[in-house]
């Protein structure tokens, strides 16, 4: 299917759009919440690639960073618990020109959304997805997630939960097709930054883990990764991400590793003395499914009707 | 009604068909007959059952097949469950349904057979062409088998003619039982007159994807079926054809439903297999790339509808397939495009329920959660095609309702309408039925995403792309703005919208057609596939001077204007349905817990008419003989 295009409008915008011009309403998150600064790296990277509004969609499922398509000032799906995925994907493969971003949470993703986040990993359309990891679920006021560390206290675990965590970074790698895996920690903006906008410049389904902090439900669940920067071990690469000099003066804990081996990605997406910060996994040679399903055939009344002709003919008696 | 008592004599001179021969046997003239090829799963019984109808069909006679088709892909062989095959009603006029019992079986094995006899499907009389070869198998037990039923058959009155298949196609194959069903077909063409040229050109038209040597195998066995039958048969047949003066196609109905996906502008299909719907995306995923449309095979029916509620959104109107524990899954996400007002198919074809129910035979079961599903007040339009022809019609209706109102269409059909044939007046394209091209300008500064009419409730909607369009649209209740609503009149102003439109396009509908006298003694209301065994039910018991009319029910929610008055003319009304209704003669059944059908309790709600039901699970088509002793009744009680 191809859509008949309106790219050629774009090039009649000359105007140069500011991060007021993405940002809508005023964020009901709570104080601290790392969701703050997925948003504000999120416009910026907007204004940054001069994204025209109304060419993009944010798409997200239910929970609290859910609510983040109503504070862009773009189109946005605030959608039901789990489906953001299938809505993106249902939204790309009918309008090959928009560009799509999804917001999902633990719960929303790797939880109730289990399933499509697998497949949508396989399909490798071209969106560029955010898992907002905080390890808890916010807005029902605090159950384990799926995330959530073996012995988290929450009301539907009162005396510790009882599972190992699942790691979205291994089950990610772990899908045929999977083509962009980064983790990106709230706590460092210049590097959730970079790798926000690597991943919106990667062709097919970039999937971005931040580790986001929940000053409401688990407040001291990052302390010790914030007062201590060895604990965040940042990959680097001629073909990922260089380090600044200013995040190097910091972080002095970094790994050369490159992104095209995904038997390394997946030791170092096991890691668990240090959180890794950067892209795990790039194969840019992986076909999005989009492109795969093109038929190249322009739908116009005539091909409709003799389409349907050649059918009916089939069928005549 | 026996078509045999109907019929004449006539010679094979007579006869009037370019096959019979002078020197033939007498040729019987008949108005119609029901045909049924059956076998063990995988001998082709239905592909021969299939090709006779059409050959049918070309020969200017009306036809509707009916699938037999066991529970499993492959029962094993000789299994009275087992039956897998094609049931053909062939007849002078238009035939609208499947009719009654059968009058001549082909059976490929007697195991099979008896399946069909303790159904009661096959007439007292009924002549059975039987495969011979068992008489004479190895295994002492299948040859007393097939021995004992031989001789119960006949001793029942049938008029069985044994039939040496397998012995004559080895004289040309070896491996017969790939070939048997054209030689069956060419015997049936040889007993029905039908012309030779006639089953060639289908055979071409069949295997047409294959190469010529299989054509060509197949037109040998058809004629050696044929020349074997005008050997050996001492009795022939002749149904009179009135060819239709225009062009006719025959599909059944989930090859109409696709080609309908086709005509209707709507470019995606996202589905996920579930028997019986899942034919219609097999065939679409056929043709569809070859028009610019393209169907999703999603990973769940989640996904599948979610999926296209997205690409609704983002464009034109999409389409998602499915079947009863689908459309379950689906619910919230219908919910969701009903909420954010977006517009979407939704097909249902229907099954035995609930849960796994019954996959593939047909039920009515779905009527109420098609109308009322998904949490909350959900308001959707509900459709009920209740013809092959209409199942390709209702998706352009249902596209443009959709996209006019904004708003989920659900349509239902069900299994039988999805593997029945029929021929219809081949479909004259009309531009008018496409989609227009998304809209893509610019959106007037103040504008609203959600500025509902006071009216109709109907409001105009931003497309991604849309300069000055932009917002985000969610479920939760929202603004004219699709701001999420904290006001608590916001939530009323929102569902009176959304209900609105339903009633706005009751509106434009005309009221239902009475079929009959338009008062009388009796109503039956029905919707979906029944309608043609209802109507020749009725049409049966008013030539017996009985003051019965019928109306059928294209659309169910909102439901078409004037029905009450309809209603209020007759003394006793009642539907007849394919779900389930309590009956009233149970012991503990009394008007205080009694069950009714689903067309019946939102006719009684509606209408504040004393509607009663009758209504029939078995999963096979309601036969009309039955609906006319039901009808009989109502009108002596």
């Amino acid at each position: 299917m191809k859509f008949s295009s309106t790219e050629c409008l774009l090039d009649l915008y000359e105007e140069k759009l500011e991060l007021e011009d993405y940002q809508s309403g005023v964020p009901r998150w709570c104080t601290g919440c790392g969701d703050n600064a997925i948003l504000t790296a999120v416009q910026r990277l907007c204004r940054d690639e001069g994204l025209r509004p109304e060419k993009t969609v944010f798409v997200s499922g239910i929970g609290c960073s859910s609510r983040f398509p109503h504070y862009m000032k773009t189109y946005g799906f605030h959608g039901i618990h789990g489906r953001a995925l299938p809505i993106a994907e249902g939204i790309r493969l009918a309008r090959p020109d928009l560009t799509i971003f999804v917001n999902t949470g633990d719960g929303d993703c790797c939880s109730i959304g289990a399933a499509h986040w697998i497949h949508a990993l396989r399909y490798n359309m071209n969106l560029t997805v955010f898992l907002h990891d905080n390890q808890i679920y916010g807005l029902t006021k605090k159950q384990a997630s799926p995330t959530s560390p073996i012995g988290t206290k929450s009301n539907t675990t009162p005396r510790g939960s009882y599972l190992d965590a699942l790691n979205p970074l291994s089950v990610a790698l772990g899908v045929a097709n999977a083509s962009f895996i980064a983790q990106a920690v709230d706590w460092i903006p210049e590097s959730l930054f970079e790798i926000v906008k690597a991943a919106y410049h990667h062709k097919g389904f970039s999937f971005v883990r931040i580790l986001q902090r929940c000053p409401e439900w688990l407040p001291k669940l990052h302390e010790a990764d914030m007062q201590e920067p060895d604990a965040v071990q940042l990959l680097h690469h001629e073909n990922a991400l260089q380090i600044s000099p200013n995040l190097a003066k910091v972080y002095k804990n970094q790994l050369k590793h490159d992104p095209l081996d995904i038997h390394r990605a997946r030791e170092i997406a096991s890691s668990t003395d240090v959180v890794p910060v950067g892209i795990l996994y790039q194969n840019r040679e992986i076909p999005c499914y989009e492109d795969t399903r093109q038929t190249g055939i322009l739908r116009t009344p005539d091909i409709v009707r003799k389409g349907l002709e050649a059918e009916f003919d089939k069928y005549e008696v | 009604m026996s078509a045999q008592k109907t019929s004449k004599k006539t010679t094979g001179k007579s006869a009037g068909k370019s096959s019979a021969k002078a020197a033939g046997p007498a040729v019987t003239e008949l108005k119609e007959h029901i045909v049924e090829i059956i076998s063990d799963s995988g001998e082709g019984a239905q592909r021969c059952g299939q090709s006779l109808g059409s050959i049918a069909a070309r020969m200017g006679n009306g036809i509707w097949t009916t699938e037999i088709i066991p529970a499993e892909i492959r029962p094993p062989a000789r299994s009275v469950a087992g039956a897998s095959g094609n049931r053909i009603r062939i007849g002078s006029g238009y035939i609208t349904n499947g009719g009654d019992q059968t009058d001549l079986v082909v059976a490929f094995n007697e195991q099979v057979l008896l399946g069909r006899v303790r159904a009661r499907e096959l007439k007292p009389n009924c002549i059975i062409l039987l495969e011979s070869m068992w008489r004479t198998h190895n295994d002492i037990n299948i040859a007393m088998a097939y021995k004992e039923t031989y001789s119960r058959l006949v001793e029942a009155g049938y008029q069985v003619r044994e039939v040496p298949m397998e012995q004559e196609c080895l004289k040309l194959t070896p491996d017969a039982k790939r070939g048997k069903n054209m030689f069956a077909l060419g015997m049936l063409c040889y007993l029905y007159s039908f012309d030779l040229q006639a089953a060639r050109d289908q055979i071409a038209l069949t295997f047409g994807k294959k190469a010529q040597t299989i054509i060509d195998a197949n037109v040998v066995l058809l004629e050696a079926g044929h020349k074997w039958a005008s050997e050996n048969f001492d009795y022939r047949f002749c149904i009179p054809a009135t060819p239709a003066k225009q062009a006719q196609i025959a599909t059944n109905g989930n090859t109409a439903l696709a080609l309908g996906v086709m005509a209707s502008g709507m470019e995606l299909c996202a589905m996920y297999p579930i028997t019986p719907a899942t034919s219609a995306s097999h065939y679409l995923s056929d043709v569809f790339e070859k028009v610019g449309g393209l169907v999703h095979q999603a990973e769940d029916e989640i996904a599948a509808c979610a999926f296209a509620v997205g690409a609704s959104y983002a464009s034109k109107c999409t389409v998602t397939i499915t079947s009863g524990p689908g459309y379950s899954l689906k619910q919230e996400a219908i919910g969701l495009a009903v909420m954010a007002e977006i517009p979407l198919v939704v097909v249902n074809v229907q099954r035995g329920g609930p849960s796994t129910g019954q996959p593939t035979k047909s039920e009515q079961g779905d009527l109420m959660t098609a109308i009322y599903g998904s949490h909350g007040d959900a308001p959707k339009v509900v459709m009920a095609p209740a013809t092959i022809e209409e199942c390709f019609y209702s998706m352009i209706t249902a596209r443009k309702i959709a996209e006019s109102f904004n708003t989920v269409v659900v349509v239902l059909t069900d299994a039988m309408l999805a593997t029945s044939q029929q021929p219809f007046a081949r479909p004259q394209f009309n531009e008018a039925w496409l989609a227009p091209p998304i809209d893509q300008s610019a959106v007037p500064d103040g504008a609203k995403p959600y500025d509902w009419d006071a009216t109709t409730g109907i409001a105009r909607r931003f497309i991604p792309g849309q300069p000055g369009g932009m917002h985000t649209v969610t479920g939760l209740a929202h603004d004219r703005q699709s701001h999420v609503a904290y006001d608590p009149d916001i939530n009323q102003e929102g569902l009176r919208a959304r209900s609105l439109k339903i009633a706005a396009l009751q509106k434009t509908l005309l009221p239902p057609e009475v079929v009959g006298d338009d008062k009388g003694d009796l109503l039956v209301v029905g919707w979906g596939s029944t309608k043609g065994a209802i109507e020749e039910a009725a049409a049966a018991l008013r030539a017996e001077g009985k003051k019965v009319s019928s109306v059928h029910l294209r659309f169910l929610q909102p439901m078409q204007p004037g029905i009450k008055e309809i209603l209020q003319r007759f003394k006793k009304v009642m539907t007849i349905e394919t779900n389930w209704s309590d009956d009233p003669a149970d012991e503990i059944i009394d008007e205080t817990n009694r069950r009714y059908s689903a067309l019946a309790t939102l006719l009684r709600a509606r209408y504040l008419v004393d509607v009663d039901c009758w209504t029939e699970v078995k999963g096979q088509p309601v036969k009309p003989s039955t609906i006319r002793r039901v009808l009989l009744d109502k009108l002596q009680k």
